[in-house]
């Protein structure tokens, strides 16, 4: 085993075992946290796919500023979760696991099936950053800008929603 | 062993389907949208791989875009999280079931 597979078989253990606790754990901040680890995990396997730039955004954006939202609302709405989150919802219980179970065994029977086309090692796609941002104002120019008309949106319907009806 | 596509598109097959997994067990309106961020970051895996073994520059540029959308999909989540629990003093979802039947 060379350092990369060692490295890969880290990160993604540690991914999965996080998005494992993220599912069980009582308390919701917790999960939170555990979420914010699934998302550096994983912007470790990007750099592994040497795509250094979208490491960065991913880091930034979503352990940054989605989880720090999320921390927020948790800590803005105060609640008090059940520690026994599990009572109560047996179909979900049952439902849920069982649907992830057949989902994965599903992509599995399909990767097993697939054969991709060999690619040799040297040859594969390095994602820096002049790579990865010239197509976006280039080629991907329209999308950007709808993008941004959308966050906008986003920004303006945010503000209407959470202001209250009852003040002035 | 040599880590190929097949094995992180693997990865990010588990990571959906944990994703997954969350959004239907936890009844919890922040933990659901939490397991949506999960299958959105194990499609976004699963693209940057294409992109590394496919040799383009588009999964990449796709990446970008969603993590983009993911930020206003999770801020009107929230907010719509912030809206109920307004209304009815919970974000259990179970509590919300007036269009049922």
């Amino acid at each position: 085993m060379t350092e990369y597979d060692t490295v890969f078989l880290f990160f993604s253990v540690a991914l999965v075992l996080s998005a494992l606790m993220v599912i069980i754990s009582p308390n919701a901040v917790v999960s939170a946290l555990y979420l914010v680890l699934v998302f550096v995990f994983t912007a470790g396997l990007y750099i592994l796919l040497q795509a250094f730039f979208l490491a960065v955004i991913q880091i930034l954006v979503y352990a940054g500023a989605i989880m720090v939202l999320f921390l927020f609302v948790l800590m803005l709405l105060d609640l008090r979760t059940p520690t026994r989150w599990w009572a109560g919802n047996l179909p979900a219980l049952v439902g849920g696991p069982v649907t992830g179970l057949a989902f994965g065994l599903a992509v599995w029977a399909t990767l097993k099936r697939t054969t991709w086309p060999v690619v040799e090692q040297g040859t594969l796609f390095r994602g820096d950053m002049t790579q990865v941002v010239t197509p976006v104002f280039a080629r991907f120019l329209l999308p950007v800008e709808v993008t941004g008309v959308l966050l906008l949106v986003a920004t303006i319907g945010v503000v209407v929603l959470t202001k209250r009806e009852d003040r002035p | 062993m040599i880590v190929g596509l097949n094995h992180y598109l693997a990865v990010s097959a588990i990571l959906f389907s944990l994703g997954l997994v969350c959004l239907l067990v936890r009844r919890d309106a922040l933990l659901i949208l939490m397991g949506l961020e999960m299958n959105l970051n194990a499609a976004n895996l699963a693209l940057v791989a294409f992109s590394r073994f496919g040799r383009g520059a588009s999964g990449q540029v796709m990446t970008f875009f969603v993590i983009a959308i993911a930020a206003a999909e999770v801020a009107i989540g929230l907010a719509i999280v912030v809206a109920l629990y307004r209304k009815r003093k919970s974000v259990n979802l179970d509590d919300f079931r007036t269009l049922r039947n």
